[in-house]
């Protein structure tokens, strides 16, 4: 909301400076977004009659102009084309200065010497808003009179400060310059001068004028009409003009700039209808048609539905409630009689239909937050009193007001010491009454409770925390004491998943991984990007309906795209190696069409490219984690096949029986699909499910006393074995007294037959009771190596 | 004979001086002191003395013999010694080459200002509570006295799924599910991904995250929202922060307040990073309003509370001096590793 000092203080008495009122005014709710000071940077621009012009001696294009500033008679070259005799303009006198710094000083131009310079309405940056005209090309002109010499900022109305307030939504009484008039008074504990309303006695009887029919109330709780016959459309005067244009409200003319004025004075919005363009001089309150169709003032055809209310004539809609006015009962400068309208509507009504239309207004932005019905009848009452005072129309006798809102005082009793007990004060009922009399409730203490009624445009207060609100933002928030919690002790605590999830990140980052946060919407179309062709094997997917845009429009049920983008990112800034982990939210929907809400699914993903990276290593990492996490010992890495993998370096992660994740590099197709040329190693676990299976408990086991016995197995098996079957097989063969086995050469070459490699294994043997004697060992581990050529067929090399 | 012994002592003490190597050290015992070494020899000799020398000469070699093990084992010290001292030497080396490389990543700066926060909030009794994120609009606006056509929807622009599910757009809708499923006292907080229609630049993003907070018990006042929170800003930015609570509006609370905290770059003064105001807004709060309570099955006479919630993303960018909050979610290394 764009409030004019000088308009505001009409209202109320300020005598601290606009920075002081902001900040006040910010302290007491409401907030000052800014202070505008259309004139800063103007100086020494003075209004000027150009009395004569005479062509440049020496160029074509310029002419040399005699200027009348009032003190003096000036000489000032242009080369403007619209410079005429007798026109009143803007004249930059030596030494001015113009917004942006400009600096204008006496100059020679070929050969004649310019005092200064006439200015453009850019020059002053000004707009068509600020001055009408101010946006043609060429000098301004001004359309009145001045007197000459006279500051142009003051001619102008750019010596004015302009506040810029954040009114918050539950507050459309401050979309006014009256309603901060209020706050103003209550914050400076100054004097709130209300609106004198008077209107003359007009000619005839409204009713003989116009009729107005409600159809539907529930929607349109009050319709006030007014007639003005004999209206003579024509420009607002200046003064007018110039608080619309500071309030951001473009004149249009005298009729129109009237229902503006009033309702930035008072917050209620108007409308003015050509009355001679309403069939039957009816206004009737609708709900519209299904398809029917409205062109509205922007010239734009609307097409309207059963939702939404319009105001109509007997014989079509005319203009869009509470939204924007009709294009076929615009007041043009032929309209001879007019209709005023000053409703009040249903907000959820206004803003459904501004919303579906996506048309907001200034007017929609102030029903659909609810206004006083009051304001309605008094608001157009001070519009024909504008109307009469501006002699701009003859005023019909009568106000039209079809009216089923309840106009009923609205009555609070409020129990004062619950009003303490929420905001920690001790303040007294006549303390409390005292605050709330300035914001003008009507207050009466009775013993512990306070009756209060409500002013009429306070339609936001309802109860006892309201009032608490008001008593505390006017007492002072910050004179509310700072206290600590008095009660129940409680203990500040993480549960054990949050816990492990923040000893994991830990862990990972131990490993040398960087902790990345991803989005968690992406494009449908990444499937196919890491290689999920057949449609059968695309998951559902949870769909946002109106996304930024197709590549952000569903949730993902995957992060190995997210892990896939960051490492290609980090790639492409020439990044020579790239190691990063995510613990991020996969999304997957239990049924499409969406009845329920998704499981959201966390997944720890990592990520990495870069010298010495490939699966053992990443692998590396993961066995840590699960060590970590008390599960290396039943971890089992199966080969697997996944459509965005080496289908030759891959594994699926088993704990158990639960299928906890998958690992590998990449498909090299889908790493190019990335633009990553090098090999890529990804893994992808369900968190939540390695947090369910976690065994951190730790317990304590006896130190070893007794000393170990070691023992090599170099065995030569068929290539196609796997380390791991014949690790499984040697710690079943091994039993209790087989304390670790770690493979320590592996060995494809001429020293073996084709077809076959040597794996090397260092055995370590203890018993935890006594010594093993050589022969034990012997026994067991030449038992090892019969089971291992009965099972595998393994020899020993 | 004397002369003889006396001539090795000369002669064993001359070959002693000359050696220099440890492992001669051994070949000199045995030439002296073998067994069939020089003394040694002598001695077998002794036979042939008269019996009154016998003893002096017998005297005599043990003193040679002593005097002989002790100077190897001196001049063993003095070799090893050297020998050692010849190794540091040898085994010096440039000691400003670089170190060998250990691979260790970093948290994300998110992660790590939320560890802050949740320490905190941990410390002053709170409990931390997670919520969905695919939310419905029950929880994320109806029961936060948000209906349908408030115009408080606005300001938050909504991902929606379908009529009734949406992306949550703060982290609020939280306070109704712990309220729903615990009685109070109730000390939590929730932080959380949230998602707002907003198109990306270097102050929004339509993905960030929130720290929501919510007390609930009895005689909770607004003395108390200010206290803690005045605490948190303490603990947060330093203890020099000071705090400024302005009226504003929330649906969801009643009275609502917005919190300032004193620019940490200029300790208020006013700098380009609090745009010369002295003070940095940093998160909402208020009185938990009745009509939330009572979504929650709260009576709202009996029971008050407060909620706070800030923007985790912002306060990092804060904290840090990151000035593009696109800078969060590229995951460029070079940046992740500055943490």
């Amino acid at each position: 909301m764009l409030v004019p000092l000088k308009w505001l203080k009409e209202y109320v008495k300020i005598d601290v400076s606009a920075e002081e009122l902001a900040r006040r005014m910010t302290m007491t709710g409401t907030k000052v977004e800014g202070i505008h000071r259309k004139g800063e940077g103007i100086s020494n621009v003075v209004v000027g009659r150009i009395l004569s012009i005479q062509p440049h001696p020496n160029a074509d294009k310029l002419v040399v102009c005699t200027v009348d500033v009032g003190t003096e008679q000036c000489t000032l070259v242009t080369g403007a084309p619209n410079v005429e005799k007798d026109q009143l303009v803007a004249v930059a006198l030596d030494g001015a200065t113009l917004p942006g710094g400009h600096r204008i000083n006496r100059s020679t131009i070929r050969g004649v010497e310019s005092c200064g310079m006439l200015c453009s309405g850019e020059e002053l940056e000004l707009t068509d808003e600020d001055y009408p005209g101010a946006e043609e090309y060429g000098i301004l002109v001004l359309k009145e009179e001045y007197p000459l010499g006279m500051d142009i900022r003051e001619a102008l109305g750019l010596d004015d400060e302009v506040i810029e307030f954040e009114i918050t939504s539950n507050r459309p009484d401050c979309l006014s310059i009256i309603g901060i008039a209020r706050e103003v008074a209550v914050t400076l504990n100054s004097n709130f001068k209300p609106l004198n309303i008077e209107v003359k006695s007009g000619v005839g009887d409204v009713n003989t004028e116009a009729t107005v029919k409600v159809d539907a109330p529930d929607l349109c709780p009050r319709y006030c009409a007014r007639v003005v016959k004999d209206v003579r459309i024509g420009p607002s005067p200046r003064w007018m003009q110039q608080r619309l244009a500071a309030a951001g409200v473009r004149p249009i003319n005298n009729i129109v700039d009237i229902t503006n004025y009033v309702m930035l004075e008072m917050g209620q919005p108007m409308h003015a209808f050509d009355l001679d363009k309403l069939a039957g001089k009816t206004v009737v309150v609708r709900r519209a048609y299904k398809g029917e169709k409205l062109i509205t003032l922007d010239d734009k055809e609307r097409l309207l539905n059963d939702s939404m209310l319009v105001i109509a004539d007997v014989e079509k809609a005319i203009g869009l409630a509470g939204v924007m006015g009709g294009a076929n009962t615009e007041i043009s400068s032929e309209t001879r009689n007019v209709l005023l309208e000053s409703a009040n509507f249903d907000r959820g009504c206004i803003r459904l239909t501004a919303k579906a239309l996506g048309l907001r207004s200034e007017s929609s932005s102030r029903f659909e937050k609810g206004l006083d019905p009051h304001n309605a009848r008094e608001a157009i009452d001070r519009a024909v009193q504008l109307i009469q005072e501006l002699e701009a129309g003859t005023v019909v006798e009568g106000v039209i007001d079809v009216c089923s809102a309840s106009l009923d005082d609205r009555v609070l009793d409020i129990p004062y010491k619950r009003v303490n007990e929420l905001l920690g004060l001790n303040l007294s009922p006549e303390e409390m009454a005292d605050i709330l009399k300035k914001l003008e409730f009507k207050v009466e203490v009775r013993g512990d409770v306070l009756r209060l009624v409500v002013p009429a445009f306070r339609q936001d207060v309802e109860g006892v925390a309201d009032i608490a609100e008001e008593v505390a933002r006017i007492y002072g928030y910050d004179k509310i004491p700072m206290t600590l919690m008095e009660g129940t002790v409680s203990r500040g605590r993480k549960t054990r998943r949050q816990k492990l999830t923040d000893m994991v990140k830990e862990v990972l980052v131990g490993t040398g991984l960087y902790e990345a946060v991803t989005y968690s919407f992406t494009s449908p179309r990444v499937y196919e990007t890491i290689g999920i062709t057949d449609p059968q094997d695309i998951p559902m997917t949870v769909k946002i309906a109106n996304p930024l845009g197709e590549d952000q429009s569903i949730m993902r049920t995957t992060l190995i795209p997210s892990i896939l983008e960051v490492l290609s990112r980090n790639r492409n800034r020439g990044l020579q190696e790239c190691r990063i982990f995510e613990i991020g939210t996969a999304f997957l929907p239990k049924a499409l069409p969406l009845k329920e809400l998704p499981n959201e699914i966390r997944t720890l993903t990592i990520g990495e490219y870069g010298p010495g990276m490939d699966y053992y290593d990443l692998k590396g990492k993961i066995e840590t984690l699960l060590k970590f996490l008390g599960l290396l010992a039943e971890a089992e890495f199966m080969p697997h096949v996944h459509p965005a993998f080496h289908p030759g370096r891959t594994a699926l992660l088993k704990i158990g029986n639960v299928e906890a994740g998958v690992m590998g590099e990449i498909h090299p197709r889908i790493a190019q699909n990335y633009q990553l040329e090098e090999r890529v190693i990804v893994a992808e676990l369900d968190f939540d499910k390695l947090l369910d299976l976690a065994k951190e408990q730790r317990r304590y086991k006896p130190l070893p006393k007794y000393p170990a016995v070691t023992r090599d197995l170099a065995l030569v098996v068929q290539r196609d074995i796997l380390a791991g079957q014949v690790e499984k097989c040697i710690r079943k063969l091994g039993g209790e007294l087989l304390e670790e086995v770690e493979l320590f050469d592996v060995y494809v070459g001429s020293q073996i037959p084709e077809g076959y490699k040597s794996l090397a294994y260092t055995l370590t043997y203890r018993a935890a009771d006594r010594t093993l004697t050589d022969e034990e060992v012997n026994l067991l581990h030449g038992s090892i190596v019969k089971g291992l050529e009965e099972a595998l067929g393994a020899k020993l090399r | 004979m004397r002369t003889k012994l006396e001539q090795i002592r000369k002669e064993a003490q001359d070959a002693l001086e000359k050696l220099n190597v440890l492992n001669e050290l051994d070949s000199f015992r045995i030439e002296f002191l073998g067994k069939k070494g020089k003394l040694t020899q002598i001695l077998r000799g002794m036979g042939s003395l008269p019996p009154e020398e016998r003893p002096k000469i017998g005297q005599l070699a043990n003193e040679i013999r002593a005097y002989l093990e002790q100077e190897i084992e001196r001049k063993t010290r003095q070799l090893e010694e050297a020998a050692l001292n010849q190794r540091l030497k040898d085994e010096a080396i440039d000691v400003t080459m670089p170190g060998k490389r250990y691979y260790r990543g970093k948290l994300h700066p998110l992660s790590i200002v939320l560890n802050e926060i949740k320490d905190i909030f941990l410390g002053l009794g709170f409990e931390i509570a997670e919520g969905p994120e695919v939310e419905l609009d029950y929880y994320n606006f109806e029961a936060l006295n948000i209906p349908k056509n408030h115009p408080a929807r606005d300001t938050q622009d909504t991902f929606y799924i379908t009529e009734n599910i949406l992306l949550r757009t703060h982290t609020s809708p939280t306070q109704i599910r712990v309220m729903e499923r615990q009685k109070p006292p109730i000390k939590i907080i929730v932080p959380g991904r949230v998602y707002r229609s907003d198109e990306v630049d270097a102050t929004h993003s339509p993905i960030f995250h929130q720290v929501e907070g919510l007390v609930i018990d009895r005689n909770i006042t607004m003395g108390d929202l200010k206290g803690t929170l005045d605490v948190f800003a303490k603990e947060m930015f330093g203890p020099r922060t000071r705090t400024q609570f302005r009226p504003h509006y929330f649906p969801f609370t009643e009275p609502s307040a917005e919190m300032d905290v004193s620019c940490a770059s200029c300790d208020g003064v006013g700098c380009r990073v609090c745009s010369y105001t002295g003070w940095i807004e940093i998160l909402g709060a208020g009185m938990v309003h009745p009509k939330v309570l009572m979504y929650g099955g709260i009576d709202p006479n009996e029971y008050s509370g407060f909620a706070f919630g800030m923007g985790l993303d912002r306060i990092t960018n804060l904290k840090y001096g990151i000035d593009d909050i696109r800078l969060l979610f590229e995951n460029d290394i070079r940046f992740l590793e500055q943490f």
